[in-house]
């Protein structure tokens, strides 16, 4: 028996992509709430980077689009069970 | 230096592109309310500002309740415009009791481009328009 942990076999997790970069959209729009409901959690919380694979540029861009469309009411601020 | 003072004097004559959402109360007849998009209309025709396009939603739900109410109907311009003529119109917007939200967003190149496609109809949120109506 030994110390080291055993390497997790990694190919079987699928590699993450920026789906920004990988659909070629150059701009993310605010005032598509449907769209913008991939960012967000069940409680409109957006969701980071980590979990979405999206670039930081991109990121960025989806970020300002949520909040944007909160302040016209698109999207809720605070939500229970959105999905 | 003189390639400098020419340059200037064209980007102050170039007009950026804007787009402004804004909600209007939804207790408004349609006459009042045609005639509340017709004044911002002029307004910006009256600043020298050059319309794109103007779209109406019609009454929408609205995510949150504003000012106690739950539907509004929702407008979009998009114009190119002098960046004075923004705090003008924001002004006015302020001063409109009609107005419920507004929110003013100066578009990037691809902004444009993405804004060209979709008057074009080329994205669902058209389809599900028509679909509505």
């Amino acid at each position: 028996m030994t110390l080291v942990n055993e390497p997790i076999n990694r190919e079987q997790q699928r590699k993450k992509y920026c789906r920004f970069k990988k659909n070629g959209i150059k701009y993310v729009d605010y005032k598509n709430p449907d769209f913008l409901m991939a960012f967000v959690n069940e409680q409109g919380k957006i969701l980071p980077r980590r979990l979405t694979g999206t670039s930081l540029k991109y990121q960025k861009k989806v970020t300002q689009a949520v909040k944007r469309a909160r302040h016209i009411a698109l999207m809720p601020y605070v939500a229970d069970g959105l999905k | 230096m003189h390639t400098f003072a020419i340059r200037k004097t064209n980007t102050l004559k170039m007009l950026n592109n804007y787009e402004t959402v804004f909600i209007l109360n939804p207790v408004l007849s349609d006459e009042q309310m045609k005639d509340a998009v017709g004044n911002y209309e002029q307004l910006l025709k009256d600043n020298g500002a050059e319309i794109v396009n103007l779209e109406r939603w019609g009454l929408r739900k609205l995510a949150y309740p504003i000012q106690h109410k739950s539907t509004g109907f929702y407008n979009l311009i998009e114009f190119k415009a002098d960046p004075a003529t923004i705090t003008t119109l924001e002004i006015e917007f302020k001063r409109d009791e009609k107005i419920m939200r507004f929110l003013t967003v100066s578009l990037d190149k691809h902004a444009v481009q993405y804004n060209t496609k979709r008057k074009s109809g080329a994205f669902n949120k058209k389809k599900k328009e028509e679909a509505a109506s």
